[in-house]
C-alpha cells in the first residue's frame, strides 16, 4: 500500500489504517513519516484540548465525562463558528480530496472526538502500564469516539514527543476535538501548553497548601481550571487559593493592548500589541475556575462551555492563528536541529567525535570548545 | 525513535472481579520492556476487539477465572478477525481446566498460564510470536 492509498483509508474513516498509521507515526517510521506528509493538508481544523494536573486529581473521569458530554452535542453547538481556523493553502495532492471539502460526516452530526492519553515510559526497562482507558469504559462502543494510548518514551515535557504528530493525524481523521491527557504532572510539565488550543488544568482539594498554587509552571499555563471532588471538603480552600494565586499572577495589562501568549523559539511569550477595539474585557482571557465532579459528571456542562468560550476568544482576538504559527515554528526548529545534526554527524570521519569526547573527558577542552572544532573543520 | 515497542492489551472479560493475576502479568510485561494497555475489570468481548484496535496491539491477554472461557475466547478471537486483526497473539491466564487446554490452543491461542507460571514463560512466548508475525 502506499502512504496515498492508507492517507486516503484515513480520510475516509478506516479505523484500522488510522491505529495502524498513529503506530507508525509513533515509531517515527519511514511510512509513518510519508503518511503525515499526505495528511499534513487536512490538518489545521481539531480544536486540541490538553488536560493535565496531578496524578489522581481525576483527568481520565473527567475526560470520560467531557467526551461524553460532547458526544450528545451538535458540531455546531460544541464548536461554534469556523471563523479563522480553516484556511488551507497549497494542497494539490491528485488522489486526495480537496482538504477545504469538510467530509460526510460534517455540520449537523454530533461532534466526533479524539483522545490521547499519555502515561510514563519506565526508565529502567523502557515499558510502560497505559491504565488511562480504565476510567473511559462510557466511551467504548462510540464509533464517533477514538482513545489512544501512548508512552512518554523518555521524554520529560508530561507528553511524549510524538504526540503532536499523533494529534496531527487524528486531525487529519476529522476528529473535531482532540483530548490530550498528560501524565500526571506536577509543577514544570508544561509542554502541553506549547501543543494546545486550550489547557485545562485539574487539581483536587487535599493536595498541598497554597504556596504550592503560587509557585510558576502549571498554573501559569491553565486556560481553564478544574476544581475535581468538588464534593470532597476542602473544596473551598482549593478554590480560594486557586482565585487568589490567579489574582497574582494575571500580568499588568495596560489599556488599549492586546495580550497574547505564544510560542516563540521554544519559549512561552507574552507579547502586546496595541489595538482599537473598544471592549477590553473581549482582549484579556482570565481563566474561570470550574467546579467538576467527575464520578458523576456534575459540573461538565459548565467546563464545556469555558472550552468553548476560550475558544471564541482566541478567534477573536486573533490569538488561534498566532499560537497555530508558534506551534509549527517550534516544530520545524525541532525538525531542523535533529536533521542537522544528523547531517553534521554523518559528514564526521570515524572515531572524530570519540576523540572529541575523550578530550572534553579529560578536561583538555571545554564542551564549547569541542563544537567549535568540529564545526570549524568541516565549514 | 523507531525502536519497535511490542504493545499488549490486558483485559478481564467477564464477571470475575479477581484482578490480582492480570495486574502481576501487565507489570512482568512491563518490566521487559513491553507497553502494556490495561483496560481493568468487566470488559465485554466487543470492547477488547475495540480497544485491541485502537490501539494497534500486537497481542492481548485475557484473564479469566469464571469459567466462561470457553464462550469468552471464541467471541474475542472471531472480533479481532472481523476486524481485521487476525495477527495479533491472544493468551491467556486464570483458571482454565486440563480438558479445555487443547480446544483453546487449536482455536489459535498461543498460550495459558495458570497461577505458579514464571513471567519469563509468557514474557519470552509473546515476545517469540510478535517477532514471528513481523518477520
Amino acid at each position: 500500500m502506499t502512504e496515498m492509498d492508507v492517507a486516503s483509508m484515513i480520510l475516509a474513516g478506516d479505523r484500522l489504517a488510522l491505529a495502524r498509521t498513529l503506530t507508525q507515526v509513533e515509531n517515527g517510521t519511514h511510512q509513518g513519516i510519508a503518511a503525515l506528509n499526505a495528511l499534513f493538508p487536512y490538518t489545521g481544523k481539531a480544536h486540541l484540548i490538553g488536560v493535565t494536573g496531578a496524578s489522581g486529581t481525576g483527568k481520565s473521569s473527567l475526560v470520560n465525562q467531557l467526551v461524553r458530554y460532547y458526544r450528545q452535542q451538535t458540531r455546531q453547538t460544541a464548536l461554534a463558528e469556523h471563523g479563522t481556523t480553516t484556511t488551507h493553502h497549497g494542497a494539490t495532492q491528485q488522489s486526495l480530496p480537496n482538504p477545504t471539502d469538510s467530509g460526510p460526516s460534517q455540520a449537523e452530526g454530533p461532534c466526533r472526538v479524539a483522545v490521547v492519553a499519555v502515561d510514563p515510559t519506565s526508565p529502567f526497562s523502557g515499558g510502560a502500564i497505559l491504565g488511562d482507558r480504565i476510567r473511559m469504559r462510557d466511551l467504548a462502543g462510540d464509533p464517533g469516539v477514538f482513545i489512544r494510548s501512548m508512552a512518554t518514551r523518555g521524554s520529560l515535557g508530561g507528553i511524549a514527543s510524538a504526540t503532536g504528530a499523533i494529534a496531527q493525524v487524528l486531525d487529519a481523521a476529522g476528529f473535531d476535538l482532540i483530548l490530550i491527557e498528560t501524565v500526571g504532572a506536577g509543577q514544570s510539565e508544561v509542554e502541553i501548553a506549547r501543543l494546545a488550543d486550550t489547557t485545562i488544568v485539574v487539581e483536587a482539594p487535599g493536595l498541598g497548601d497554597d504556596i504550592q498554587a503560587i509557585k510558576a509552571g502549571i498554573l501559569e499555563i491553565a486556560d481553564v481550571l478544574v476544581v475535581n471532588k468538588a464534593d470532597l471538603p476542602g473544596a473551598d480552600n482549593t478554590e480560594r487559593a486557586l482565585r487568589g494565586s490567579l489574582g497574582l499572577s494575571r500580568p499588568f495589562r495596560p489599556a488599549g493592548q492586546l495580550v497574547h501568549r505564544v510560542e516563540h523559539h521554544g519559549h512561552l511569550v507574552t507579547i502586546t500589541e496595541p489595538t482599537h477595539k473598544a471592549e477590553p474585557t473581549d482582549l484579556v482571557w482570565v481563566p474561570p475556575i470550574i467546579r467538576t465532579v467527575a464520578l458523576d459528571g456534575r459540573g461538565v456542562p459548565e467546563l464545556a462551555e469555558a472550552i468553548m468560550a476560550h475558544r471564541k476568544y482566541l478567534e477573536r482576538t486573533g490569538a488561534w492563528g498566532l499560537r497555530e504559527r508558534g506551534r509549527l515554528q517550534t516544530e520545524l526548529d525541532l525538525l531542523l536541529q535533529n536533521r542537522l545534526l544528523v547531517d553534521f554527524r554523518s559528514r564526521l570521519a570515524d572515531g572524530e567525535y570519540e576523540t572529541a569526547l575523550e578530550e572534553v573527558l579529560e578536561r583538555r577542552i571545554s564542551p564549547f570548545q569541542a563544537v567549535e572544532e568540529l564545526v570549524n573543520k568541516h565549514r | 525513535m523507531s525502536e519497535r515497542k511490542i504493545r499488549v492489551l490486558i483485559a478481564k472479560p467477564g464477571l470475575d472481579g479477581h484482578d490480582r493475576g492480570a495486574k502481576v502479568v501487565a507489570r512482568a510485561l512491563r518490566d521487559a520492556g513491553m507497553e502494556i494497555i490495561y483496560t481493568g475489570l468487566r470488559q465485554t468481548p466487543e470492547m477488547i476487539a475495540e480497544a485491541a484496535l485502537q490501539e494497534d496491539v500486537d497481542a492481548v491477554g485475557l484473564s479469566i477465572l469464571s469459567g466462561a472461557h470457553m464462550a469468552l475466547v471464541p467471541r474475542v478471537l472471531e472480533l479481532l478477525k472481523a476486524n481485521g486483526q487476525e495477527h495479533v497473539k491472544v493468551f491467556l491466564g486464570g483458571i482454565v481446566p486440563d480438558e479445555d487446554v487443547p480446544l483453546l490452543l487449536k482455536m489459535g491461542v498461543i498460550g495459558i498460564y495458570g497461577p505458579g507460571t514464571l513471567s519469563e514463560s509468557y514474557v519470552n512466548d509473546i515476545r517469540k510470536a510478535v517477532m514471528e508475525a513481523h518477520a
